[in-house]
């Protein structure tokens, strides 16, 4: 056990911890997006999975990062569009259309790598970027200031997403929508234009977040990458209580432990691997359970806007 | 209680009854089941045209793979039978996502469910695999339906007592299941023949012979589980819509601020809804095991439990509505590996047919409600 508490370890295990939130605060954030308008997306892991597949496959075609990650956002912003109209102009059940983008995005991703992959390949991912001078800072430097670009991407998004939902009026709007739609459209404020925006946007984080999985992290595809990383993203935002910092202590909790689990298989530490996978998933549980009561949840979550019946 | 029933009959549905008890209610019924029928089936004919138009640009004839999938799955005795095997755990966790559906629950842990059904009976089987059929067959469906029913259990208790969301959790407990059998199938149910060998496979002994259910045609995989499906399926219906409890539950998904007004313990009912939800899943994966595999194995829930789902969707989330709802998607995965071989497109293209679907019927559910409140207006504008 001393090894685990040495300065390198510690160092890696935390920069592990990094790389390995990013796509689930990428989700995250997204998600907080379409919830604070009011739109449960339960689809967010289809998305993820069917732009990791987009990205890896122009990597592995094209070779350029750049174009790979362009794919993954175009994806997920076509996919948001898709739940938008189910659930916003049709009214859907969201929980169920949400369900149903999940399954096609799960189907889709794995029938298009059989057909147009076929076997597992593996691509070069973003390279880990020093930045110089502030990598040189004792411990915190290697931590972080030595990752690939996304890592960056996904925690600069934190203050900004703050920013827009806090301080501009995009934000106010997306925050009127979600807590008393009817009062919003009074003021001609287009709820469903609004809602729409919101999802897509979000959409489009859950395709980042899946291209910083397929290329940036494991930098590989298989059926099912993901391995509901999405859903957990849903619970988060739960967790943070709908807030871009809460969902990043969330999302950085859950990588955490996912982290200290594989460094310890490194280190040859022995914990019974079926009890160290149950873990993420019960602690999702228990957060879910925990943060519920603090009830800060936008108000018409969950509830489609028909204007003159709400 | 029967007087308990009466209360929460007028004032649940207090609303609602206005306009049902319009004199000629039935002349429209026909109608509205129309209706009910014709606007999924358009929903899954749009599914399978937006799937065609894949398959074009996949290189193959969309013609050529419908058609190898309907010759898969009803073409031939063993396909049928082949239908009718993956009907009946779909049916049965079909059944139960209805059930939870009724209540204003949406359960995702079908898979959970099933595993945490199979897990109980195959240990309770290799253990007591001594004793004689009569007793050992009724224990093992019943143990399923325990495990399944505690796996809905806790998502359902964690809804009425602390409002957590229940999606979220029952897929959690999907999750849970799942490493809980990797982690026992690797340990202490690992068939020890299996060890001995050296082959190590992740699945359990076989079950001992009292404890399969009778196959029913012969060299086929067809197995008596199908009846003991249709038979919950007439039980839901009877539970759901000729008993209080079941009655209840309906109202409780009808008008929960009705049906808390009429006295009826909302939450409680949910927390029902979703505990019988994962029992009826959880009897699935016995079913599964008992009648198809003989063992525990890792993957055998085959996407039931989304499936299944969809099939609640479709059979209109009504007990006998599911009947030929999950014969329908039976055949679709049966005929899926048919259409594989044939045309050489991978099988998981059902799971993006099966989300269209998804994504298709819940959108049109709102043109069902909207037809129906037409017809049923200009019902009552002719009185």
């Amino acid at each position: 056990m001393s090894e685990l508490l040495s300065a390198n370890v510690l160092t890696g295990m935390l920069n592990t911890m990094l790389t390995l939130a990013t796509p689930l605060l990428f989700a995250a954030l997204g998600e907080t997006f379409s919830q604070r308008s009011g739109v449960v997306n339960l689809g967010v892991d289809g998305i993820m999975l069917l732009s990791a597949f987009g990205a890896f496959y122009v990597v592995l075609t094209n070779g350029s990062l750049f174009l790979g990650l362009v794919v993954a956002m175009l994806i997920g912003i076509a996919m948001g569009a898709a739940m938008s109209f189910v659930s916003v102009t049709m009214k859907a059940e969201q929980g169920v259309s949400g369900i149903g983008l999940q399954m096609f995005g799960l189907g889709m991703s794995s029938l298009l790598f059989k057909v147009m992959v076929g076997t597992v390949k593996t691509v070069q991912g973003f390279p880990r970027v020093r930045i110089p001078l502030l990598a040189e800072i004792p411990f915190l430097g290697p931590i972080l200031f030595n990752n690939n670009v996304l890592v960056y991407i996904a925690f600069a998004l934190v203050p900004i997403c703050w920013y827009v939902l806090e301080r501009t009026t995009i934000g106010l709007a997306i925050k009127a929508v979600g807590q008393n739609p009817a009062a919003a459209d009074s003021r001609g404020i287009n709820v469903d234009l609004v809602r729409y925006g919101s999802v897509c946007f979000g959409a489009m984080l859950a395709g980042m977040a899946g291209a910083a999985i397929s290329i940036s992290t494991v930098n590989l595809f298989q059926d099912n990458l993901t391995a509901g990383q999405g859903f957990i993203a849903v619970a988060l935002v739960y967790f943070g209580g709908w807030t871009p910092v809460g969902v990043m202590f969330g999302a950085l909790l859950f990588s955490v432990a996912n982290s200290l689990q594989l460094w310890l298989q490194v280190l040859g530490v022995n914990v019974p691997a079926g009890l160290a996978n149950m873990l993420p998933y019960i602690l999702t549980i228990v957060v879910l359970t925990i943060s519920v009561s603090r009830g800060k949840a936008p108000a018409a979550l969950n509830r489609p806007f028909l204007r003159g019946e709400n | 209680m029967a007087y308990c029933g009466c209360m929460g009959d007028n004032a649940s549905v207090g609303s609602k009854i206005a306009i049902s008890k319009g004199v000629n209610r039935h002349r429209h019924d026909w109608r509205e089941l129309g209706i009910r029928v014709l606007v999924p089936a358009a929903g899954v004919i749009a599914a399978l045209l937006v799937s065609a138009l894949f398959l074009i640009l996949l290189r193959a004839n969309p013609i050529a793979a419908y058609a190898a999938m309907v010759r898969g799955a009803v073409g031939s005795t063993f396909g049928l039978t082949q239908t009718l095997v993956k009907m009946t755990p779909l049916l049965l966790v079909g059944l139960g996502i209805c059930i939870a559906f009724r209540a204003k629950c949406i359960n995702i842990g079908g898979r959970g469910q099933m595993i945490a059904g199979a897990l109980l009976t195959a240990s309770f089987a290799l253990r007591f695999g001594h004793l004689p059929p009569v007793v050992l067959l009724p224990m093992m469906i019943v143990l399923g339906f325990v495990g399944g029913a505690v796996w809905g259990f806790v998502p359902g208790f964690l809804k009425a007592r602390f409002a957590v969301n229940e999606i979220l959790t029952t897929i959690m407990m999907n999750s849970i299941a799942l490493q809980l059998m990797n982690m026992l199938l690797q340990g202490a149910l690992m068939d020890p023949a299996g060890i001995e060998a050296g082959t190590f496979l992740a699945q359990s002994a076989r079950l001992p012979d009292a404890g399969r259910l009778a196959r029913i045609v012969p060299r086929t995989l067809l197995h008596s589980g199908l009846f003991i499906a249709l038979v919950m399926a007439v039980v839901v219906y009877v539970f759901l819509w000729r008993t209080t409890l079941g009655y209840r539950i309906r109202a409780v998904g009808l008008n929960p601020q009705a049906s808390r007004y009429a006295g009826i313990k909302v939450p409680a009912y949910q927390a029902l809804s979703l505990t019988l939800a994962g029992g009826l899943a959880g009897i699935a994966g016995a079913v599964e095991i008992m009648g198809v595999h003989y063992r525990l194995l890792e993957g055998f829930t085959s996407g039931y439990g989304f499936t299944g789902i969809v099939a609640a969707l479709l059979g209109w989330l009504h007990p006998l509505g599911l009947i030929p709802a999950s014969l329908f998607f039976g055949g679709l995965l049966i005929g899926a590996d048919t259409m594989q071989r044939a045309v050489q497109v991978p099988s998981a293209l059902v799971n993006a047919i099966l989300g269209l679907v998804v994504l298709f019927v819940s959108a049109s559910t709102v043109w069902t409600q909207r037809l129906i409140q037409r017809f049923r207006s200009q019902e009552t504008a002719h009185e």
